[in-house]
């Protein structure tokens, strides 16, 4: 166990050295210095070229890639220029109402899917299932600014259920969660993608277990389906979530970005549309590296935490 | 796809029943039921062809439909903006002007091509990088696939978005934009089948028979990993389209006057708060139904696929 923990972090780095060798050859394509931005687009080249040297943007190129891997080992993810204030101390602002809506976003759409999925197992072929396997391929194909419009339009606008775009007043994550019917509309919006495709995995995994003896063997001791469901079948069916989760992250990173954007919510996607549209490259590259590595801390952390919730699984 | 109540007996003679000859024994809690199994693959099919017809149909209502219903999509008509459905525009006009129900048909054939091309391109480099990394092995195998696992790893969106900052505005840079980064799970799933494959005893015969590596891809593995690449090619398209839905609503898509449906529903986006339905429905509505489609197709034939898979 040990051993394969030390080994999967160790090809984890190296993945997240490439991630980051590939990153660096695109800010370097891509923006080659910051000077431009510093100095003014209209910077004459001798000056231009005085502060390339200065800061160090004229030497080779893989010296430049190993001062910028040795900054990113200190957490550090370069200056943003647009924004005059460096790229962790934006990230560290953002992250935690970002963090609150992806989680909440999670938490719902786990709370939905699970007992949904075994629903769906246990009466299948019905009326019901079909109806909810409709559905879940629907909002699978939809993208989620459309589901988020949709949203807006009836529970905002027409109803005035929860207010069409979070308010300004909400700075902080604790805000956010105090105030839970301003964030309502982007966590469903957020939820309803993996609501999707979660509820169609559990129900097929409930569906094979509820083929396995042990669930014939609970019914003959003469359980009541209560107890077999919440019991037996609750437990064993939950499995494949766990590596569903794990695969999830870039999903909802691209939700949480579009989420954001849609109902101005200031987080780390809001950031990185603002980002998009200022061309500030160390902030965009920053993210897409905070991003490839949660994708593959998120598949390390699955791999490991199945094998600790299914003894049957065996890592070496 | 298991059928808990059914005693294996019974399972095991509806199977053997069939004309296509009894499955082999460990196999036959999958096939549970002939009836149903032959119901599910009735209502498979049929979803199938219904995904089938819409996608043929955005096809001509998008490619042919213009030639019926042309209309002004290249000049901004400050005169007719935002007006309502009825009398001359069948959806009404957008903020520019534009009939509206022309443009669906304008956005629909770029979401069709940049959907079809960057599949193309993803499922032609995905093969080749996957057969020929399942089929040289060792070093070479797994340097080129712990590049994928590196690609694989950054977030396809987000990649995108950076990249459509400099290098957006035209279907062929936005098909090859996103082709270029999409070509990573066929790349897996060619070599994992290559791997199966490549051990079978037709592929050693035609190299003892002294065909050279490029002959053996191209023969003999290619063609026998293609149902695992054709199922994938329908996804592919699916995904493609909401890829360049996203990049569109967010405002990197295709270059003015040129629109896709991502376009369009960005700049709707503005008008939720005046009621204009029309710029968002219909649009939205094309969207996910085309998608839906494609992935029903896609759906069916994995299923397809996978019924061969278990009668053989």
């Amino acid at each position: 166990m040990m051993g394969y923990i030390i080994r999967r972090l160790a090809t984890a780095l190296i993945v997240v050295l490439g991630v980051a060798a590939i990153i660096f050859a695109l800010l370097h394509w891509l923006a080659p210095s910051p000077a431009y931005d510093v100095l003014g687009a209209k910077a004459q080249p001798a000056a231009v070229a005085s502060w390339n040297k200065l800061h160090g943007y004229d030497r080779p190129e893989i010296v430049q890639f190993f001062s910028y891997l040795g900054d990113l080992v200190h957490l550090n993810f370069g200056y943003s220029y647009k924004l005059s204030q460096s790229v962790s101390a934006l990230f560290k602002e953002n992250a935690g109402r970002s963090a609150y809506l992806t989680l909440a976003a999670l938490l719902l759409s786990l709370i939905i899917a699970v007992p949904l999925g075994i629903m769906q197992a246990v009466r299948r072929n019905t009326f019901g299932d079909y109806t909810f396997t409709t559905l879940n391929f629907v909002l699978y194909s939809m993208p989620s600014f459309f589901l988020g419009l949709i949203l807006i339009q009836f529970l905002a606008l027409d109803w005035g259920v929860f207010p069409p775009t979070v308010s300004d007043s909400i700075t902080t994550a604790w805000q956010a969660f105090d105030h839970p019917t301003q964030l309502a509309l982007p966590i469903v919006t957020l939820a309803a993608i993996n609501v999707a495709s979660f509820s169609r995995y559990m129900r097929s995994s409930a569906l094979d277990n509820l083929a396995q003896d042990y669930i014939r063997l609970a019914r003959a001791k003469g359980l009541s389906q209560r107890a077999v469901l919440f019991h037996h079948l609750l437990r064993n069916a939950c499995l494949p979530m766990i590596t569903l989760i794990g695969l999830s992250i870039p999903t909802l990173l691209a939700g949480n970005l579009l989420t954001e954007y849609l109902f101005n919510y200031p987080g780390l996607g809001l950031l990185f549309y603002t980002a998009l549209g200022n061309l500030d490259y160390n902030v965009l590259l920053a993210y897409v590296i905070l991003g490839a590595i949660l994708t593959v801390l998120g598949n390390l952390i699955a791999d490991v935490a199945i094998s600790i919730a299914d003894p049957r699984v065996r890592l070496d | 796809m298991t059928e808990p109540e059914a005693p294996l007996l019974e399972g095991l003679g509806d199977a053997a029943g069939m004309p296509i000859g009894a499955p082999e024994g460990g196999e036959v809690q999958i096939i549970a039921s002939g009836w149903n199994l032959a119901l599910r693959e009735f209502f498979d099919n049929k979803l199938a062809v219904v995904g089938l017809v819409v996608i043929v149909f955005f096809i001509l209502f998008c490619f042919i439909g213009p030639l019926f219903d042309s209309t002004n999509q290249t000049l901004v008509n400050p005169l007719n903006t935002d007006l309502a459905p009825g009398g001359h525009y069948l959806l009404g006009t957008d903020e520019h002007g534009f009939d509206e129900f022309g443009r669906i048909m304008l956005g629909g054939q770029t979401a069709l091509e940049i959907g079809f091309f960057a599949a193309a391109i993803a499922t032609v480099l995905g093969t080749l990088w996957g057969a020929i990394a399942g089929l040289a092995g060792g070093l070479v195998d797994g340097i080129m696939m712990r590049i994928v696992d590196v690609l694989l790893s950054i977030p396809l969106l987000f990649l995108v978005l950076v990249l459509a900052t400099k290098y957006s505005g035209t279907v062929v840079r936005l098909s090859l934009l996103i082709g270029l980064f999409s070509w990573l799970i066929p790349a897996r799933l060619v070599r994992g089948e290559v791997l199966t494959l490549r051990t079978r005893d037709f592929v050693s015969a035609s190299r003892v028979m002294g065909a050279n590596r490029r002959r053996i891809v191209l023969r003999h593995l290619i063609p026998n990993a293609l149902s695992v690449v054709i199922v994938n090619v329908t996804f592919q398209v699916a995904d493609s389209i909401l890829i360049l839905a996203y990049i569109g609503f967010l405002g990197f898509g295709l270059q003015f006057p040129s629109t896709s449906w991502g376009d369009m529903l960005g700049g709707a986006q503005n008008y939720v708060t005046e009621g204009y339905w029309w710029l968002v429905y219909p649009v939205g509505g094309c969207l996910v139904v085309l998608v839906l489609a494609t992935n029903l197709v896609g759906d069916a034939l994995r299923d397809a696929f996978d019924v061969r898979l278990r009668r053989r």
